[in-house]
């Protein structure tokens, strides 16, 4: 009797996380992004369709308190100079719990963002409901996006480039050479990458 | 007498288990597929991950509570190099870490993470749960009672 309790709370156990790993992962390569309106550090709402002429979008979830999101603020900077004015602007997301960071809170996006001299817009994912439909699970986590007459396509998932430590020790720069790629019309050879994180405060 | 509280303070700081191993993913694999009669449990973690920090107890726990049951926990940190000495040493001495503690330095995650696991997006913590019979992998925090209760599969297997 006490091993067939033991085999059904094993059996229960086994099926509830399975539930849990097989929930929605979110997009693929090739999947249609949702747009969204956050509201962004100058106190303006932001969304994607406000962008007319852009031909995408550098989406990245990130934020102030993970080491690995600090180690890429002047890279993320640098890649919205560079790319905004090709069509591909960076727009930031904040996905955490700002109950349970408290240092990713709206005062200290505006403060990390005045104090970085940030271009790009950093949104605050209100109620969590952005990163999810993502996907994302860790900051950085970048989405890049292709503006098609379909919507907004995802052509890459994953990380800025091949070295968090070492910006001068880069070998490979996913994120440009997707971005590159997609300027010059070519197929983009390396659609998904992956890297350590902070996981995403709930 | 300054120089000899100088020279304790010192020894505090220096002396001791303050050898930390570090590893690239090469070097880490072979800890990490051990192949013998123990439960592995493997836990990647960083003492700026708040998760991470908050279920350490728990591993440190599991170690001690099932040692004779052949659990072994490896706690592989995620420290950035430059706060080995200044984080990750001082954590591990203050917080009397029993679990072995090796840390991994190799920036090339792409190659690395997908060797670990195939389904690993990259976020800690993270922990295997491995033995002669099989692996499981986890990109999630634990409670106390979830460690157990997935450790507890592997015991009774074996």
């Amino acid at each position: 009797m006490k091993t067939f309790k033991l085999i059904t709370v094993m059996v229960l156990v086994f099926t509830l996380s399975a539930f849990t790993t097989t929930e929605d992962k979110g997009y693929k390569v090739g999947d249609i992004a949702t747009d969204f309106s956050l509201e962004n550090i100058d106190g303006n709402k932001v969304s994607l369709s406000d962008y007319k002429e852009a031909k995408g979008f550098i989406v990245i979830f990130t934020c102030n308190t993970c080491p690995y999101a600090v180690a890429y603020e002047d890279r993320i900077e640098a890649l919205n100079k560079k790319y905004a004015a090709k069509g591909y602007p960076v727009i930031a997301i904040m996905p955490n719990n700002t109950d349970v960071k408290p240092g990713d809170n709206m005062e200290a996006m505006k403060a990390r963002a005045k104090a970085k001299g940030f271009t790009f817009p950093y949104l605050m994912d209100e109620g969590q409901k952005i990163y999810p439909q993502y996907g994302a699970t860790k900051t950085p986590h970048v989405y890049i996006l292709q503006k098609t007459k379909k919507g907004n396509v995802v052509k890459y998932i994953g990380a800025i480039d091949d070295n968090y430590k070492d910006a001068e020790a880069v070998t490979t720069t996913y994120v440009q050479d997707a971005i590159n790629a997609l300027l010059n019309e070519q197929a983009i050879e390396i659609k998904e990458t992956r890297a350590i994180g902070c996981s995403i405060k709930v | 007498m300054n120089r000899l509280i100088a020279l304790l303070l010192f020894c505090v700081l220096s002396c001791g288990s303050d050898k930390l191993e570090v590893y690239d993913y090469d070097g880490l694999e072979p800890l990490i597929n051990k192949n013998d009669d123990k439960v592995h449990v493997v836990n990647f973690w960083a003492t700026w991950c708040a998760p991470c920090v908050k279920e350490l107890p728990y591993f440190e726990a599991v170690n001690e509570k099932y040692k004779a049951e052949g659990v072994e926990v490896l706690l592989v940190s995620l420290d950035f190099p430059n706060k080995y000495d200044s984080n990750l040493k001082p954590f591990i001495k203050e917080n009397n870490l029993k679990s072995k503690v090796v840390a991994l330095d190799d920036t090339n995650m792409n190659r690395w993470l997908p060797m670990v696991d195939k389904d690993w997006s990259g976020a800690i913590p993270a922990t295997i749960i491995y033995n002669n019979e099989k692996r499981q992998f986890y990109e999630q925090s634990f409670t106390q009672e979830e460690l157990e209760t997935e450790l507890l599969k592997f015991i009774q297997q074996n």
